[in-house]
């Protein structure tokens, strides 16, 4: 028979003593994890403090190029860095579903442990609970990360100035396409993974010949659409895209056209938006595509002068039109 | 992506506004009604506005399944939904659509009614499948694009012998929509940038009726931004000339006869209605389909009995007048504050294909200038 969460295992006793240390603590084997206590003790280096946390409750549980274990690790990380922070530990709290495969979970729990090796973070605490069946979906995670800004690095989504060059760090909408051809019930052939990854090692590059980096943003749920309507705002500031420069899978030009989405408005989980001066535009574009996550960088727009805040596009035809948060009904659970 | 680039190549699209500009009499207006939401949206979405010259105006049509859905259709859906304990399958756009009283299927499902958004009908008639102790009710919308699936559905599920399937049919006629809105008088067009996918499946001959009866002309055209750039090219050169013909610039998927199969479908499943309402253009004559008496087991309307409100509209909306081409979109006094894709008052305000969304989403930043 194929073992199973159940009750016990969250109920504070023998069991969930027993799945702490064989499942988490064996994957995620670190000195503040091995500890025990409570609450995890850390020396931190010398700077300003960023944290962040998410919580994950994706569905399928794992789809092409990703599951919900190495995402909660790469969306936590990701806050971070677009906080100009280096990550340095992260939290997890497991909400599993009575009846979820102990397989599955051991799944997880080392593609998140994976996850962190990768990025250089430790998973220094965690919880679990668990809920009766019918009460959850499986598993959800939340992360919370804590991570260090080195000095003289100031990123904001309030800093952007007119003139400054908008540069995004790879092909969009790879991972809401991706997870939408893997739910039942909107199959359509393709072989697109998501893009899923930490980018704080890329975002530490840029940090370094670019220090006076103004913006970084994740695009996540929204679409870049989202993220630099957010920055505009923020900024109050106008932004003008030029669509032509837009990186975008065939597959995923195909897969919107056919779902009539706008790319724009479907969600990342590895690419980054950044804005800096104009004179630094070039010199970034060469270190984000020098890293494999950067390959398909590419400097996509311009901040202008807009007291609306409005964001536009030049379109492939030589038009213009608005690019705007998507409204409504997202299609549900993609991170 | 191929058959898709090629329809959106700059060089030629530069090629076809400077055929235009030159085309165009400087000494007149041109007032073009684009009849399909499709053709609202690639104009929105693509900025064909900047390249067509000042004195050509596109009227956007009625041509959105939504959009021209009265409040008592969607107070039948929310009623089937929350009245009769059924599993009610609708596409997408429906579900936030304002109902009498600021209900919507949205709130509906919110409140614990089981309503399921589907891409395709099929996935309706795999529910009720899946689930033979529930009913399943697809609300069926659209013009005669969609119509050939609902068919398609009802005869496979009668062919199934699946008793839990029925469809509330709310499929409307494109030909009829058209001369309702000349039949008006409220609208000045010069002509109409005809429906894709529509005459995909009806052909030319209907349009054909239309111009001889109406006087107007019309060209069928593709989605795409070139296609609507030719059609207008089209249209520009037949009023210059005095012409008043159908052409068919969509030739690589209209045929003059049309879907022949999906047409034999439509006359087993469908008969006219003598008259069905339409936000915008009211109670038109012969305007939309039921269900034949043969398929009246499959037909939700007879299957359950509803208890419906006094339909009531919101009277500062304009969209029955935006849908008719007489108010552009910002001439509504709702338009942009409060009525917001995210908070729609008005049905236009719903779909991307909507007039007004259209306008919010992708052309607003045109109706202020920047200070």
């Amino acid at each position: 028979m194929t073992r199973q969460v159940d009750m016990s295992h969250g109920a504070g006793g023998r069991a969930m003593a027993r799945l702490i240390d064989d499942l988490f603590r064996a994957a995620l084997d670190n000195p503040a994890l091995a500890r025990g206590h409570d609450a995890a003790l850390l020396d931190l280096p010398p700077g300003r403090v960023v944290m962040s946390t998410d919580s994950f409750v994706i569905s399928p549980l794992f789809f092409p190029g990703g599951d919900i274990g190495s995402l909660a690790v790469h969306g936590t990380v990701n806050d971070i860095a677009m906080g100009g922070g280096v990550p340095q530990a992260l939290t997890a709290g497991f909400i599993l579903e009575e009846g979820f495969p102990l397989a599955d979970l051991e799944r997880i729990v080392a593609s998140m442990a994976k996850a962190a090796r990768a990025a250089g973070v430790s998973i220094v605490s965690g919880d679990t609970k668990v809920v009766e069946r019918g009460k959850g979906d499986g598993v959800f995670i939340n992360t919370t990360g804590i991570g260090v800004v080195p000095d003289g690095v100031t990123i904001d989504p309030a800093q952007a100035q007119v003139g400054d060059a908008v540069l995004v760090s790879g092909t969009l909408g790879d991972h809401g396409v991706a997870i939408m051809a893997s739910r039942e019930g909107l199959e359509f052939g393709t072989d697109l993974t998501s893009d899923a990854a930490s980018l704080n090692h890329m975002v530490a590059a840029m940090l370094r010949v670019a220090p006076d980096m103004r913006v970084l943003r994740d695009p996540t749920r929204g679409g870049l659409a989202a993220a630099v309507n957010e920055i505009a705002q923020a900024s109050g500031v106008g932004i003008e895209l030029d669509e032509a420069t837009l990186p975008l899978r065939p597959e995923v030009r195909g897969a919107c056209e056919l779902l009539g989405l706008d790319p724009l408005n479907v969600a990342n989980e590895g690419k980054l938006l950044a804005i800096c001066p104009p004179a630094r535009a070039e010199a970034l574009l060469q270190v984000m595509q020098a890293d494999p996550l950067g390959r398909d960088a590419a400097i996509i727009g311009r901040v202008i002068d807009d007291p609306r805040c409005f964001v536009r596009m030049r379109t492939g035809l030589g038009g213009a039109r608005m690019v705007d948060w998507i409204a409504g009904e997202q299609l549900p659970r993609i991170c | 992506m191929k058959y898709v680039e090629e329809f959106r190549d700059p060089a030629l699209a530069k090629g076809l506004s400077d055929a235009i500009a030159r085309a165009a009499d400087p000494d007149r207006t041109y007032r073009f009604m684009e009849f399909c939401g499709g053709h609202t949206h690639a104009i929105a979405r693509f900025g064909l506005e900047d390249l067509l010259p000042g004195n050509i105006r596109m009227i956007h049509g009625p041509g959105c399944p939504v959009c021209v859905l009265p409040v008592a259709r969607v107070d039948a859906a929310i009623a089937l939904a929350t009245q009769h304990d059924v599993i009610l399958c609708t596409y997408g756009d429906l579900m936030r659509v304002p109902g009498s009283g600021f209900r919507s299927l949205t709130k509906a499902r919110a409140a614990g009614a089981d309503i399921r958004m589907v891409y395709s009908v099929m996935d309706a008639l795999a529910l009720a499948r899946a689930h033979p102790d529930r009913e399943v009710v697809f609300f069926a919308i659209g013009f005669e694009t969609t119509t050939p699936p609902t068919a398609v559905a009802i005869l496979q599920a009668a062919k199934e012998g699946l008793t839990n399937f029925s469809v509330h049919c709310n499929h409307v006629l494109t030909p009829a929509a058209m001369r309702a809105i000349l039949a008006g008088g409220d609208t000045e067009i010069d002509g109409f940038v005809g429906p894709s996918h529509v005459s995909a499946v009806i052909g030319t001959g209907p349009y054909v009726e239309f111009t001889r009866d109406h006087a107007k002309p019309v060209v069928i055209t593709g989605f795409e931004p070139l296609d609507v750039l030719q059609a207008v090219l089209q249209l520009v050169r037949q009023v210059n000339e005095g012409r008043i013909e159908v052409e068919n610039e969509y030739a690589r998927a209209v045929s003059d006869a049309g879907n022949l199969v999906a047409q034999q479908m439509m006359a087993r499943v469908f008969t006219l209605r003598d008259r069905f309402e339409w936000r915008g253009l009211g109670w038109v004559d012969h305007s939309a389909l039921r269900l034949t008496d043969a398929f009246a087991s499959f037909d939700a309307e007879r299957r359950f009995a509803l208890e419906l409100p006094t339909p009531t509209e919101n009277k500062a909306c304009a969209c029955g007048d935006v849908l008719r081409g007489v108010k552009t979109p910002v001439e509504c006094a709702l338009y942009g504050d409060p009525c917001t894709p995210e908070n729609p008052l008005g049905a236009c305000m719903v779909s991307s294909e909507g007039a007004c969304a259209a306008d919010w989403t992708y052309g607003r930043f045109r109706r202020e200038a920047a200070s």
